[in-house]
């Protein structure tokens, strides 16, 4: 009972944002729900052919699109689809401004035929009826999806099933028109214009022979105007929706741009972790990226090689303290204490800043060494910028993790055992080496896991002294998460250097034994 | 206690000190001979210095000033693992990360000899301890008295002519601890080792050894066979330290050859044997064990020295009476008698007369 808060603050504070990273690398949401119409329309489109998709998926893209833009969601589509392939975001954000002009090619005319159609009450009028509910519902639910809110509250507009069943495609744009003017700009729905998508989807509509069979026997409001567009379908644009996006920007066109879309329609996707280990998804199937953009995989070895030369340092490094530590008398073994514990008390900032100093050419150490003779002023050495100061600077940082550890497994060894190996006739080396160290192992194991696995997620450091050649997977991470807000290709490294993490364990658990791991007496 | 030097001896201290800090010496001028063979008990309260007399002879320690010798030879300045000495552990130091005959290998790998002989070598010494089915094990899978059987082994398997005991019982219960005493001292006694044993328990020391020597503060007290050091211990210390004791204390009246007189403080007068008593008036504490002396008049000798005594306490221990009883204003006078069948039982309150030789009876230092 006592541990309950504390299990409940792990779940929530660890446990939790472990698992919302790991779904976040496969979740591929955008896609469905900005454009719901177009996956569902694509799922016919057979890409190998080399055509674009049909009419009818332009039309969804339409609405799906003027839907977005009117949010803002368009640009968010457009990013994630630029991780796939470059030129989608700018493709779908020049495309998103021009919206209302080819709205406006079937508005014009359509005014020009019954001028109620300019008035947002006549709208009104002829979309309302009764037992649209559940259509209302319907496009409620698609809204929140895309925008992530509820949208609920009411619209104060039911459109008419009557209407629906005779203007399909008019009747999903106004409900969507209507939802939105309700609910997000709080505006009354009869009072407004609506958008010229309503009236291209009316154009939609009067394509279709059955509908303006329907509308010469259709007696309810806007009857006349409705009689009069179909009667004088002549007027509007003959072309259809393809013809428009393309004369916008000729991608449209490409089955390129609608192979990319249709490979991440699905709300799942193994785009991620395939970008993070250098693959792609390609209608073709999954295939290697080209050589001069593959990084993700030459950075994970990096990273592993550069985290276990660390490890290393640190046992070779603090072996020799943890012993001191361990064996002198009591207090001169606190002061060494002290001074094992002092980087602790100093932020890390600070520590690795003052590394930058050290390291520099200009600096501390080169200046000694060319002082000394050692090496000449004209080539100095480069200890920053690159592995060799990452791994210096890190070592330092990172050693008491392995001094502490190591020390308090020491303190329980002892003295009396390298005495007995003494007076059973075993030198000081053979006494340390067969008796002594094989005791401390353990502490050496507890110390190296520790270590590797703070290096191996390592930022800060690698981040300030690495240079371009010094830096780690996660400092690739965390420039996803901050600057490309890349965040699923983010949560796919992550997850990817956990599995490492954890499989790097097990080894160690199969060869070592965990039980072998002890952090003190 | 015969000279340091003589010619037979193995093991010499000569005026050895020892002291840590460069102040207070922990052994003090210490002079012991011991000759080939000897089972030798350093006894002694902590702090009395016999441990650290222990680890100069192993070498864990460095003699501040004076010489030990080996078998002749100056071991001053010889490493411990070039000495040769095996040395069973207080906690049995047996190396947790080796089974027990990797332990046991181990000081004969050290001194490189082959793998048969090794192998033969172990066995024969954990047959020697009757732990021959144990090769296989680790230390921790075997209990106290099994590990102290392996450690006494191991410091045995590379036959060392000296072997060095560090309390190696203390960690044991009273019955095994009883047991193993009687195995040490056979298998030294068997092997023909000397054996230089310390500890702190009386008894063990009187049951082991061959010749005890009492340590206090840095110095040894008294040197001497057990029965030597019961009977007739040399100084208070002894006397209170070895055994159960009774002291008087009291004023010399009269010192004549073999015999003193004693006036004790409560007024009566006695006699006694003067053992480090000098002169007339000097204090004294007076020692009697508790089982020679005597309530049952008709077992007093005849020659018998009496003095009158209240009963404090009476126990009844099956084959011994234990009574308390107020002698000459000491309380804490105890004495034990035989359960025999004409033996009588003593109430409390009830007012006796006690008695004893003048021979059993000791002056010593006050």
């Amino acid at each position: 009972m006592l541990i309950a808060p504390l299990l409940l603050f792990v779940v929530v504070t660890f446990i939790v944002p472990i698992l919302s990273m790991l779904f976040r690398s496969v979740e591929n949401d955008i896609v469905p729900d900005t454009i719901p119409g177009v996956v569902t329309e694509l799922a016919e489109w057979d890409g190998s052919a080399g055509l674009p998709p049909s009419e009818q998926v332009f039309r969804y893209l339409y609405l799906d699109l003027f839907k977005a833009s009117e949010a803002k969601q368009h640009t968010r589509l457009g990013t994630r689809l630029n991780y796939e392939k470059t030129g989608l975001s700018s493709l779908l954000r020049t495309t998103g401004r021009s919206l209302d002009d080819v709205g406006e090619e079937w508005q014009d005319p359509l005014e020009d035929i019954d001028a109620n159609f300019k008035d947002g009450a006549f709208w009104y009028q002829m979309m309302s009826g009764t037992d649209g509910e559940d259509l209302l519902e319907e496009r409620r639910d698609l809204w929140a999806a895309m925008v992530g809110e509820s949208m609920a509250g009411d619209v104060g507009f039911v459109p008419s099933e009557q209407v629906a069943q005779m203007l399909p495609w008019t009747t999903r744009a106004y409900t969507d028109f209507a939802i939105w003017t309700a609910i997000e700009d709080e505006d009354s729905v009869a009072e407004e214009d609506p958008w010229e998508a309503v009236y291209g989807a009316l154009g939609m509509d009067l394509t279709n022979p059955e509908t303006v069979t329907a509308i010469q026997s259709y007696t309810g409001p806007g009857a006349d105007a409705l009689k009069a567009a179909a009667a004088n379908v002549g007027q509007l644009p003959q072309t259809g929706f393809r013809e428009a996006f393309a004369a916008e920007n000729e991608d449209w066109l490409s089955p390129d741009v609608w192979a990319t879309i249709k490979l991440y329609s699905s709300s799942m996707t193994s785009g991620y972790f395939l970008n993070a280990v250098d693959m792609q998804l390609t209608p073709d199937g999954i295939e290697q990226k080209p050589e001069n953009q593959q990084i993700y995989t030459q950075l994970f070895m990096r990273t592993l090689v550069m985290a276990l030369i660390i490890t290393a340092s640190c046992v070779v490094l603090g072996y020799p303290v943890a012993w001191l530590l361990a064996n002198l008398p009591m207090r001169t073994a606190s002061i060494l204490m002290i001074l094992v514990l002092l980087p602790f008390w100093t932020s890390l900032l600070v520590r690795t800043s003052a590394w930058k100093v050290l390291l520099q050419q200009q600096g501390v150490i080169n200046e000694i060494l060319v002082w000394l003779g050692f090496v000449n002023d004209a080539d100095r050495l480069i200890l920053m910028n690159n592995a060799t100061g990452t791994i210096i600077a890190m070592t330092h940082i990172l050693l008491p993790f392995m001094i502490l550890p190591l020390y308090s497994v020491m303190k329980t060894i002892q003295p009396s055992y390298l005495r007995a190996a003494k007076s059973l006739g075993a030198t000081n080396w053979t006494a340390f080496w067969r008796v002594y160290f094989p005791q401390s192992v353990p502490g050496i194991g507890a110390g190296s896991i520790l270590v590797f696995i703070l290096a191996i997620g390592y930022y800060i450091t690698p981040e300030i002294v690495g240079g371009t050649s010094g830096v780690f997977i996660s400092n690739r991470i965390a420039y996803h998460i901050s600057s490309s807000l890349n965040w699923g290709l983010a949560a796919a490294l992550g997850s990817i250097l956990l599995v490492v993490v954890l499989g790097l364990y097990w080894c160690y658990d199969k060869i070592v034994g965990i039980d072998n791991v002890k952090l003190g007496g | 206690m015969t000279d340091g030097a003589s010619n037979d001896a193995f093991v010499e201290f000569e005026r050895v000190q020892k002291s840590y800090d460069g102040e207070t010496l922990v052994v003090k001028d210490l002079n012991l001979s011991m000759p080939k063979g000897e089972f030798l008990t350093m006894l002694g309260p902590s702090g009395s210095g016999k441990t650290t007399c222990l680890m100069m002879l192993a070498g864990f320690e460095t003699a501040t000033h004076g010489d030990i010798r080996l078998g002749g030879i100056s071991i001053n300045n010889i490493p411990p693992h070039k000495r040769g000495i095996g040395m069973v552990f207080q906690n049995y130091a047996l190396f947790p990360h080796m089974t027990i005959a990797e332990n046991l290998a181990f000081p004969l790998e050290v001194r490189k000899l082959g793998k048969a002989e090794r192998e033969e070598k172990v066995k024969r010494a954990l047959d020697m301890v009757e732990m021959g089915d144990f090769g296989g094990r680790r230390p921790a899978q075997l209990s106290g008295g099994q590990q102290q059987r392996v450690a006494l082994a191991r410091a045995l398997v590379f036959e060392p002519e000296l072997v060095l005991m560090d309390e190696p019982l203390g960690a044991l219960d009273k019955q095994l601890r009883e047991k193993m005493q009687f195995e040490i001292t056979y298998l030294a006694h068997q092997l023909g080792i000397t054996t230089v044993y310390v500890t702190h328990d009386q008894t063990e020391a009187l049951t082991m050894s061959d010749r005890v020597a009492v340590f206090d503060d840095g110095r040894i007290q008294q040197l001497a066979p057990p029965d030597k050091l019961y009977e007739t211990p040399e100084n208070s210390f002894v006397a209170q330290f070895i055994g159960e004791n009774n002291t008087l204390e009291g004023v010399v009246k009269e010192i004549k050859g073999n015999t003193c007189v004693i006036e004790l403080d409560g007024g009566e007068v006695i006699d006694a044997v003067p053992v480090n008593v000098s002169k007339v008036g000097e204090r004294t504490r007076v020692s009697i064990r508790p089982e020679r002396v005597e309530y049952n008049r008709d077992r007093l000798h005849e020659d018998a020295h009496t003095l009158k005594a209240e009963v404090l306490e009476f126990i009844y221990m099956g084959d011994i009476f234990r009574t308390r009883l107020r002698v000459a204003g000491n309380d804490e006078f105890v004495i034990k008698t035989r359960n025999a069948p004409d033996q009588v039982r003593l109430k409390r309150g009830q007012q006796i007369e006690i008695g004893w030789l003048a021979e059993d009876c000791r002056a010593l230092d006050a």
